[in-house]
């Protein structure tokens, strides 16, 4: 195809397409014009992925963030923090990145949204408005699911640590000053939650340190559910790594149906209590229940489901226009509430809106899910799956993905998979932040 | 050339890119909005900065639909591309490939390496490789991938994989690995010094 053919080509498509995309094509900056004003609430995997994203796409939008915190602790690899296998500052990223590339970074907690007037209202009482809202608060524990358990519990005693940060470096801290032979309780959450191997690499890293450092220790897991993520690939690992299944397994997993759904906590006594019995325990973990981040309820974009409804191609809330949910708080099932899938959420959030502000035709979306976990050194795994939009839906490609195989344990592989892991963190922090 | 380039760029950015090239509507997703599911594992525009996932920057288009058809085929010995692969049509992996092949060639900086191991390292690729992997391996249009400055643990496995036979690769290329082996068992160790170096 020649260079001429190509243009001519390219110039009836966008005359077809009306006078706006032209313009858009050809000057990448605004003249005047519409206004093209983004904001983010919430700068994790998703927000800060969007915010960089629409950037590169499109340098004439004017891109504000809002982040509660001016630090940002990533949930994934946080469970290696907890086995001491590497620090919280290594998990630590910054705004800076950012900044750099032209997005406003405001430190401060949004409190309310008024989705007829698009504005959002700071906690600080600055109001700024937007053109498309863009809410990537992540999750929210359902705290009163447990008696005895509230957010004070968690930051002072007895740690949830499924929002990475100080409750993370605390129940390291614990673990280290457990005693040998001490007992771990770790309770994992009902369906549908952040991180769904979650628990279960955090098992797995707990019991990696405490192998190293208390051997006599032991770890029971109060499970909501009778089966969970990547069920074989864990119970094979921990069988192989910690005599899980012998009569000396490091690990205990009690199903719901053998009564593993906890009912509260004392943490003066330190007990759970579950369906059938108590546990005593020098170090608890507790994984609550989950729903969406707190803006999302006072905004009114949640459903009855305690998640945001939305539209699969472009995020934009099914219940208040000009409002898009990305990451955890959405209902993006069948992809999971995962980092990765935030990071591909933000990635079709952030096309679409470009498109919409520039009224050009909503691209088709294209969605990647992959999660590593690291049961023991030398042995990773992952899951994988593509997605795509079809018929008004995200679905999940068939013939594609699946987890690592396990038939046998392909000791080369398995080792790549660790490294691969490695990359996959340092690539998709750098993709969200760099 | 340079203003093909430069409108190439625009339609890709765009994400009209498809429709011109195929002339259909957009059934399938753009080349854009394909390629950005894969930066969380090789980087922003596929240029990696890990130690082991490889970089997809500048690869030309043909060596990244004959990779990812091979993937599919469950080839080359993959842990995870095999999976990915088998999500996507032939022509999903070409609009991939226009994505990728326009981006800069990317070398990662960041890598370790000791500087006696890369310095033979470079010799003995400029003696047993340079005639296909040209420049350390950074002229992509060699239609052999990116060695120097490419994920150094990815070289590594590459090799390990072409010698134990659990990845093809072609036959002449076979004979110089050979021959190289033959005269420094510790050939690979370099190679991979100098490809974590860089050119
Ligand atoms: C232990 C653990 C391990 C994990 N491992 C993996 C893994 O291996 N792979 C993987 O893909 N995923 C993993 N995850 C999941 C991943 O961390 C989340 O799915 C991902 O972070 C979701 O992104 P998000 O943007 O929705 O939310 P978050 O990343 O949580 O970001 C939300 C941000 O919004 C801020 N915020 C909330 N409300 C407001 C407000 N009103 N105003 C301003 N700011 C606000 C919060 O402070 C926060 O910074 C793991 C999670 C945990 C806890
Ligand atoms: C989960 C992480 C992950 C994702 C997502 C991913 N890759 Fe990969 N890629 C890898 C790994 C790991 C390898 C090394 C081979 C293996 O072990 O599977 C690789 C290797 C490759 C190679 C071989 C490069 C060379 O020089 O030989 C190509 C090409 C490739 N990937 C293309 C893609 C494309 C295109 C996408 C997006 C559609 C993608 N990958 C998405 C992890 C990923
Ligand atoms: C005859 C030409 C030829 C010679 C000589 C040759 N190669 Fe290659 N090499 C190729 C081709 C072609 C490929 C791509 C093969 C494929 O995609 O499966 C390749 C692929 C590779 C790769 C994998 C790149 C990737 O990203 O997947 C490595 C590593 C490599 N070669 C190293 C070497 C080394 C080291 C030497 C010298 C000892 C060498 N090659 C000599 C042709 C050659």
């Amino acid at each position: 195809m020649s260079n001429q053919h190509n243009r001519r080509n390219f110039l009836k498509i966008v005359g077809a397409g009306g006078v706006a995309t032209t313009a858009a094509l050809y000057t990448p900056f605004a003249i005047g014009g519409a206004s093209k004003k983004v904001v983010i609430i919430g700068g994790g995997m998703g927000g800060a992925t969007a915010a960089k994203y629409i950037r590169m796409m499109d340098k004439s939008v004017d891109v504000t963030l809002i982040s509660a915190d001016a630090n940002y602790y990533t949930g994934f690899a946080s469970n290696e923090v907890i086995s001491g296998e590497r620090s919280l500052t290594s998990i630590t990223f910054s705004y800076a990145g950012l900044r750099k590339r032209g997005v406003k970074v405001i430190i401060d907690t949004a409190a309310d949204i008024n989705a007829q007037a698009r504005t959002v209202k700071l906690a600080s009482g600055t109001s700024i408005s937007y053109d498309r809202l863009i809410v990537a608060p992540g999750i929210d524990f359902k705290f009163d699911d447990i008696e005895g358990y509230d957010a004070r519990v968690a930051n002072e005693k007895i740690p949830h640590a499924w929002v990475a940060g100080s409750q993370t470096k605390m129940l390291h801290n614990q673990l280290r000053s457990m005693k040998n032979g001490g007992t771990v309780v770790l309770s994992a959450p009902p369906n549908p939650f952040r991180c769904p191997p979650g628990p279960y690499e955090r098992v797995s890293q707990m019991a990696l340190y405490l192998k190293h450092n208390k051997p006599k220790s032991k770890i029971i897991v109060l499970d909501s559910k009778d089966k969970f993520s990547k069920f074989g690939l864990f119970t094979n690992g921990w069988k192989k790594h910690y005599g899980y299944g012998t009569d000396n397994s490091m690990i205990e997993w009690i199903p719901a149906y053998k009564g593993g759904r906890i009912e509260g906590v004392d943490a003066d006594a330190m007990t759970v209590t579950a369906e059938f019995d108590d546990f005593k325990a020098d170090v608890i973990n507790i994984i609550p229940a989950q729903k969406a981040g707190k803006i999302a309820f006072t905004a009114g974009l949640v459903n009855d489901s305690g998640w945001c409804p939305i539209q699969g191609n472009t995020f934009e809330s099914t219940i208040h226009k000009n409002i898009h949910v990305i990451g955890d708080a959405s209902i993006a099932s069948p992809l999971p509430k995962s980092g990765y899938a935030a990071n591909s959420e933000a990635k079709v959030c952030a096309a679409a809106i470009v498109a919409l502000l520039n009224s050009d035709k909503i691209p088709d979306p294209s969605f990647v899910n992959t999660c590593y976990s690291v049961i023991a050194p030398g042995n990773g795994i992952s899951v994988a799956m593509v997605y795509a939009y079809k018929n008004g839906k995200i679905v999940k490609v068939k013939g594609s993905g699946g987890l690592t195989p396990d038939e046998q344990f392909d000791k080369k592989l398995r080792a790549r998979e660790v490294e691969y892991g490695y990359t996959w963190f340092h690539n998709i922090t750098q993709d969200a932040f760099g | 050339m340079r203003q093909r380039k430069i409108i190439k760029s625009i339609l890709i950015s765009s994400g009209l890119f498809s429709l011109i090239l195929t002339g259909q509507a957009l059934a399938t997703p753009t080349s854009q909005a394909l390629s950005y599911t894969c930066a969380g594992c090789h980087g922003t525009n596929g240029a990696s900065n890990g130690s082991a996932i490889p970089s997809l920057a500048g690869l030309s288009k043909d060596y990244l639909v004959e990779a990812m058809e091979a993937y599919k085929k469950d080839e080359r010995s993959p842990t995870i591309m095999n999976r990915i692969a088998k999500g996507y049509s032939t022509k999903e992996f070409e609009l991939m490939g226009d994505f990728f092949s326009n981006q800069p060639v990317h070398q990662n900086s960041g890598q370790k390496y000791d500087s006696a191991k890369a310095k033979a390292g470079k010799k003995l690729h400029k003696k047993y490789c340079s005639s296909c992997h040209s420049e350390g391996g950074t002229i992509t249009d060699d239609e052999a991938g990116l060695l120097a400055g490419n994920a150094a643990l990815f070289m590594e496995y590459s090799l390990i994989d072409f010698h134990d036979g659990s990845r093809d690769m072609p036959r002449k290329m076979k004979k110089k690995i050979k021959k190289m082996l033959k005269r420094d068992k510790d050939a690979f160790d370099k190679l991979v010094h100098y490809y974590s170096k860089g050119e």
